[in-house]
């Protein structure tokens, strides 16, 4: 009798959104997220104390609404940073639209570059190219050229797959894509956020509901709001000195 | 002019049926029993076992066709056999529209607004349903029936061809597939992009198993049974199986190294990569070395029924594309569990076998109806479709 007491008390305290620091829905993904490859730029950033963030990214960057820009995953993610580094100055600027591909966004980025002078480009593709089917090939192509153009202009990279979405899972073949993706952030030593695999988890064990047809805001916004600290998360455990040093900025 | 077997070889509908379940279970999205099927082990899939013996039972039904009543009417045969897959394929489209519509009706998730914008050509359907009728607008997993359609407007000329010049008939293929690489050569889709099986290059599998099923894979046997080959095929599985993992085990992804990695990716599935026809290859020398022809089990009841789900290909294939529409339904609708998973890939398949049998049934009742029999059937090759 006791233990199930301890255990209704110990589920109360972790549901309640005051008690636990970062919401224990997210945690469970904690795993998924993978400090493979190191950020210099933004650890030399972190050690000068203000650390710049252009968020690169489509329509699943963005959430509806008049917050929309304040509750989707770039400004959380400035939240979070904010909440985990005391005494680092962060500012996260976005180059968001719907339905650019790949190629579009590595067209439009040494223009947001010039403009944010970020030591991170956070990059959120992949989506739009799978509905378009463009060419696979094509699609490398442009991540090639967006990491490199990055890294140019001194930033770092981290890329985000696509969003994990149930209904839609039988009218949107990212399979090709997302391996793409994969190989190129294994191939020039980029972290790989991997936003399908973690959505994936949450819906599984019923973190999110997200075959929900609602079409209010709520859940969408909590969504951000992890995707939001668990960026966060792999941003700065890559930051480490401990993360294996590599060639980088080939 | 080379001769056609008459005994139809069972091992044949035999991976053809086990082909339309993998089939099946692989296109239902995120489905948890589909970590049983071959693509998650090495780089070739279950679509190649279906083209290849495709081909291989294309060349056993219209190759005595060919030889007995002619060119004409073999011909013909194959273009009717092309109309029928056809219409099987608007069938699904309509399927598929259905359940498209319900999906934009029923679901506006904020979430998700990005990925609802795949359901824009619901906007002009005009354009949409005629660029489907002309086979340019394929949705996912709708890809495979438009590349048989085509194989098949092809495969007369071809069919003539391999009953008088074998080897030169392989060759035009080969020369082909090389064509498509050097040159980018592939079919325009529709709204953008081009055919997810490039049918400049599935044809060589197509075109491989036919010429296999006219006295290739006699000539082959020598070679197939030689212990090197057979190792060669052992230790190549054995490589594409260590890629694989890791793709599920990112992890291990910094043990591949940077020039096999380079080598190798993209592993591309539209234009029949090399590495999968040689992954399929080391699979089929390893399957025919492992199961005789007249290996008992294959008249057993074990086996019997995916050999009856492989002798009505067409039939069973569209059912499984509707059947997985249907399960992936369930999933959203329903129940997401594993057990869900379970019950439906089970059932699934159950219901593909039910089928098969029932086709197979009226097979036997059409043939003994009034009138007289249909010409083109003879015993030999009547069992099972082309």
């Amino acid at each position: 009798m006791m233990r199930h007491l301890l255990f209704v008390l110990a589920c109360l305290a972790l549901a309640s959104p005051a008690m636990a620091e970062q919401p224990a829905e997210c945690r469970v993904a904690e795993n998924l997220i993978e400090p493979n490859f190191a950020l210099r730029q933004v650890a030399r950033a972190l050690t000068a104390k203000h650390l710049d963030i252009l968020v690169l990214g489509a329509g699943s960057s963005l959430l509806p609404g008049a917050d929309g820009s304040k509750d989707a995953y770039p400004a959380r993610l400035q939240h979070a940073l904010a909440e985990k580094l005391s005494g680092v100055e962060v500012k996260v600027t976005t180059d968001v639209k719907p339905k650019r591909s790949a190629a579009d966004m590595a067209k439009s980025l040494p223009q947001a570059l010039a403009i944010a002078k970020p030591a991170l480009v956070v990059w959120q593709t992949g989506t739009v190219d799978a509905m378009q089917a463009g060419d696979p090939d094509q699609f490398s192509a442009a991540l090639d050229r967006g990491i490199n153009t990055a890294r140019s202009a001194g930033a770092d990279v981290v890329l985000i797959n696509a969003q994990y979405s149930p209904r839609t899972e039988s009218m949107i073949a990212l399979g090709t894509y997302a391996e793409n993706m994969r190989w190129v952030a294994l191939q020039q030593e980029v972290p790989l956020f991997d936003r399908f695999g973690i959505m994936k988890l949450w819906s599984d064990l019923g973190t999110f509901d997200l075959r929900s047809a609602t079409k209010k805001l709520d859940m969408a916004e909590r969504v951000h709001d992890c995707i939001g600290r668990l960026l966060a998360d792999l941003v700065v455990e890559s930051a480490k000195p401990s993360v294996p040093q590599t060639e980088g900025g080939r | 002019m080379a001769p056609v077997p008459t005994e139809r070889d069972l091992r044949l509908d035999l991976f053809r049926g086990i082909a339309l379940w993998l089939i099946f279970l692989d296109h239902i999205p995120s489905n948890a029993v589909s970590w049983i099927t071959i693509r998650n082990y090495g780089f070739s899939d279950a679509t190649e076992i279906f083209v290849f013996i495709s081909g291989y039972t294309a060349a056993f039904v219209y190759g005595r066709a060919m030889q007995e009543n002619g060119f004409v009417v073999a011909a013909a045969r194959v273009l009717k056999r092309a109309w029928q897959i056809y219409v099987a394929h608007v069938f699904l489209f309509a399927i598929y529209l259905a359940e498209i519509a319900y999906v934009s009706h029923s679901f506006d998730n904020p979430l998700f607004t990005e990925e609802m914008g795949v359901l824009d050509f619901m906007k002009n359907p005009d354009v949409t349903i005629l660029e489907a009728l002309f086979l340019k607008f394929k949705p996912v997993n709708m890809d495979i029936l438009p590349l048989y359609i085509v194989l098949l407007l092809w495969f007369a000329p071809i069919l003539w061809l391999l009953l008088r010049a074998p080897s030169i008939a392989l060759i035009v293929s080969a020369a082909l597939y090389s064509l498509m690489w050097y040159f980018d050569w592939n079919f325009e889709a529709y709204p953008s992009g081009t055919w997810a099986f490039n049918p400049y290059a599935w044809q060589l599998l197509f075109v491989f198993g036919a010429w296999c099923a006219l006295g290739g894979a006699q000539k082959l046997t020598r070679w197939i049974n030689s212990p090197v080959l057979i190792s060669l095929a052992f230790a190549y599985l054995l490589f594409a199986f260590s890629i694989a993992m890791t793709w599920y085990f990112p992890r291990l992804g910094v043990y591949v190294p940077r020039f096999v990695g380079e080598a190798i990716y993209p592993i591309d599935k539209t234009n029949l990569d090399v590495l999968r026809i040689l992954h399929f290859l080391s699979l089929a020398v390893i399957t025919v070395w492992l199961v005789p022809s007249d290996w008992p089990a294959l008249k057993s009841w074990v086996l019997w029924p995916a050999i009856v789900c492989g002798q009505h290909s067409l039939g069973i294939f569209c059912l499984g594309v509707f059947l997985s529409f249907a399960g992936h339904f369930v999933f959203t609708e329903v129940s997401n569990r594993v057990l869900t998973h379970v019950i439906v890939s089970i059932s699934g398949i159950a219901i593909m076998v039910a089928a098969a049998v029932l086709i197979s049934w009226y097979r036997v009742i059409e043939r003994q109806g009034p009138g007289p029999r249909p010409p083109t059937i003879k015993t030999g090759y009547a069992e099972g479709d082309a």
